[in-house]
């Protein structure tokens, strides 16, 4: 039975055979492969970890945009309730300034008034009187055209005066 | 659909011909009614040769050098020359097949004086040395493709051939060889990957019916052998002194070493069985498997004496069965590839260990689990 007897030739051929497939895949075959594989490993690994640092971030990011919008639309509305209040004040101080430039005015109006009232006031007493003297005039002289109407006024200012004294 | 169909008709066409091949010869009468030599065809095919058949032709061989160291010297010869018993003279030495009824049957023999003498050294290259040769070939071409494709593109996806092949590296790395070696994985990988890939390719060629396949290389003892041989190397070459301890002293009670050294002897008998089995079963399995599918074969032609509805009938069980069988091969092929690696693997191992308490935890805790 040839099959149960190993043959030297064959069994010759077989080492040198492997061996020189073990020494070519040793050199240059597995290390290549085996630190392939594990680089690659550590890349996918890498790779899964950054993704999932990414994703962390980007929720952080979501998170930070959200705390910035609230951040702004605070800021906005303090901005605007600001400018209400500047504005109202604003507006009261130029209420406040028209009114006391407006009492400036009449205090004015009224000062230039009274002045204007007294000095007509004035003047139409000095007509008044001068019409009342040239009326008096008329009068007296119309009366005193008789010289017993004469003596009898004077006489009677003379009264007066000696009454009041 | 149409392609199934196609398939059918083919494979009924191809089942049905051999019926009426015979049939004919039968009208024909010209049909030498003899027993076929069943056993002569098995071993034929299952055994080595100095030419390698060409397909579909009987008497042409595919021409192989003879290496032989004669009487006196070397001599180096096409095996066309010695083919069909022919008688081959190189110089002064003379050189033939041995025939059938020879102690040397089938080897190139020299005759001197007129009698077969088997030359002192026989380094043929012969159909297994040339198909060991092949596979050696294929194995370099599919790990460096894939070590050329990590090189250049490593941080890729792999794919097609190159993912099927670091697919099956990292099955065995990940699956037999880290967990079994653990942190000397990485020493012994380069062995057991490539002795695994070379196992795996030879069993895989073998099955292949016509030229670059064809010859029964797992099933031959000498290279399942040399395969055991340098995994018993390994083992024993990078054992720790405590697996020689376990081997000479191991820890058993003493009058299991003393005065009859019984545990010794057995241990020191394990050592030697341990490539005995591993060049056993690669080589008994992959031999079965080819046996069977010549067997199932010849069954064809065996029945072939007894008519042509027979015969057909014959032949459509028998293909059925060896596609079945061969599709079984495939299969085996790889389990006996893991196996023999897992084994070495294990042996290896085995010679690896470090002091009795660790293991006998390691041991404990893996047991544990299963059996709580």
């Amino acid at each position: 039975m040839e099959l149960f007897t190993p043959d030297f030739g064959l069994i010759f051929w077989m080492f040198v055979s492997f061996a020189i497939l073990f020494v070519i895949l040793w050199r240059w075959g597995w290390p290549a492969i085996m630190k392939g594989v594990s680089d690659r490993a550590d890349l996918i690994d890498k790779g899964v970890e950054y993704a999932q640092s990414a994703k962390e971030q980007l929720d952080h990011a979501r998170e930070e945009a959200d705390k910035y919008i609230a951040e702004a639309r605070r800021q906005q509305a303090d901005m605007l309730r600001e400018a209400d209040r500047m504005k109202t004040q604003i507006i009261d101080e130029a209420r406040s300034a028209a009114q006391n430039e407006a009492k400036k005015v009449m205090d004015n109006a009224k000062l230039t008034i009274e002045q204007e009232r007294k000095a007509a006031q004035e003047q139409f007493r000095n007509e008044v009187s001068t019409f009342a003297l040239d009326i008096a005039q008329k009068v007296v002289r119309n009366q005193l055209k008789e010289e017993k109407a004469q003596e009898k006024l004077v006489n009677s200012l003379l009264d007066e005066i000696e009454k009041q004294n | 659909m149409k392609q199934i169909l196609t398939t059918i008709v083919l494979a009924l066409i191809a089942l049905v011909s051999p019926a009426l091949a015979v049939a004919s010869g039968h009208d024909d009468g010209q049909e030498k009614k003899e027993g076929i030599d069943a056993q002569g065809i098995i071993f034929e095919h299952l055994g080595d040769g100095y030419g390698w058949e060409v397909p579909f032709n009987h008497h042409k061989r595919i021409p192989l050098p003879v290496i032989v160291w004669g009487s006196d010297g070397l001599h180096v010869f096409s095996s066309s020359r010695v083919a069909h018993g022919e008688v081959y003279r190189d110089g002064n030495a003379e050189f033939r097949i041995a025939g059938a009824d020879s102690p040397y049957k089938g080897k190139v023999v020299e005759i001197v004086n007129g009698e077969e003498v088997k030359p002192a050294v026989d380094i043929s290259i012969t159909k297994n040395v040339c198909g060991v040769f092949i596979a050696v070939l294929l194995c370099v071409w599919c790990i460096l493709s894939v070590a050329r494709w990590h090189r250049t593109q490593g941080m890729k996806g792999p794919r097609k051939m190159v993912g099927a092949i670091e697919f099956v590296i990292l099955f065995i790395y990940d699956g037999v060889i880290k967990p079994t070696l653990k942190n000397k994985a990485a020493k012994f990988a380069p062995y057991l990957l490539t002795v695994f890939f070379f196992i795996l390719i030879m069993n895989l060629l073998g099955l292949i019916v016509i030229f670059p396949g064809g010859a029964n290389l797992t099933g031959n003892i000498a290279v399942t052998l040399v395969l055991a041989i340098i995994t018993f190397l390994i083992t024993n070459l990078f054992a720790t002194k405590h697996y020689w301890k376990e081997i000479f002293n191991p820890e058993v009670p003493w009058w299991l070493k003393y005065p009859l050294p019984i545990m010794p002897v057995i241990e020191i008998f394990g050592v030697f069985t341990k490539p005995a089995a591993l060049t056993v079963r690669l080589f008994a399995n992959m031999m079965g498997g080819h046996m069977i599918v010549i067997v199932l074969t010849l069954l064809i032609f065996i029945f072939a004496a007894m008519g042509p509805v027979v015969t057909g009938a014959t032949a459509v069980v028998s293909v059925i069965f060896s596609v079945f069988m061969l599709c079984i091969d495939v299969l085996v092929s790889f389990i006996q590839a893991y196996v023999f690696t897992m084994l070495s693997t294990l042996f290896i191992a085995l010679g690896q260990e470090e002091g009795h308490e660790k293991h006998e935890e390691s041991k404990e805790k893996a047991v544990i689990p299963h059996n709580p």
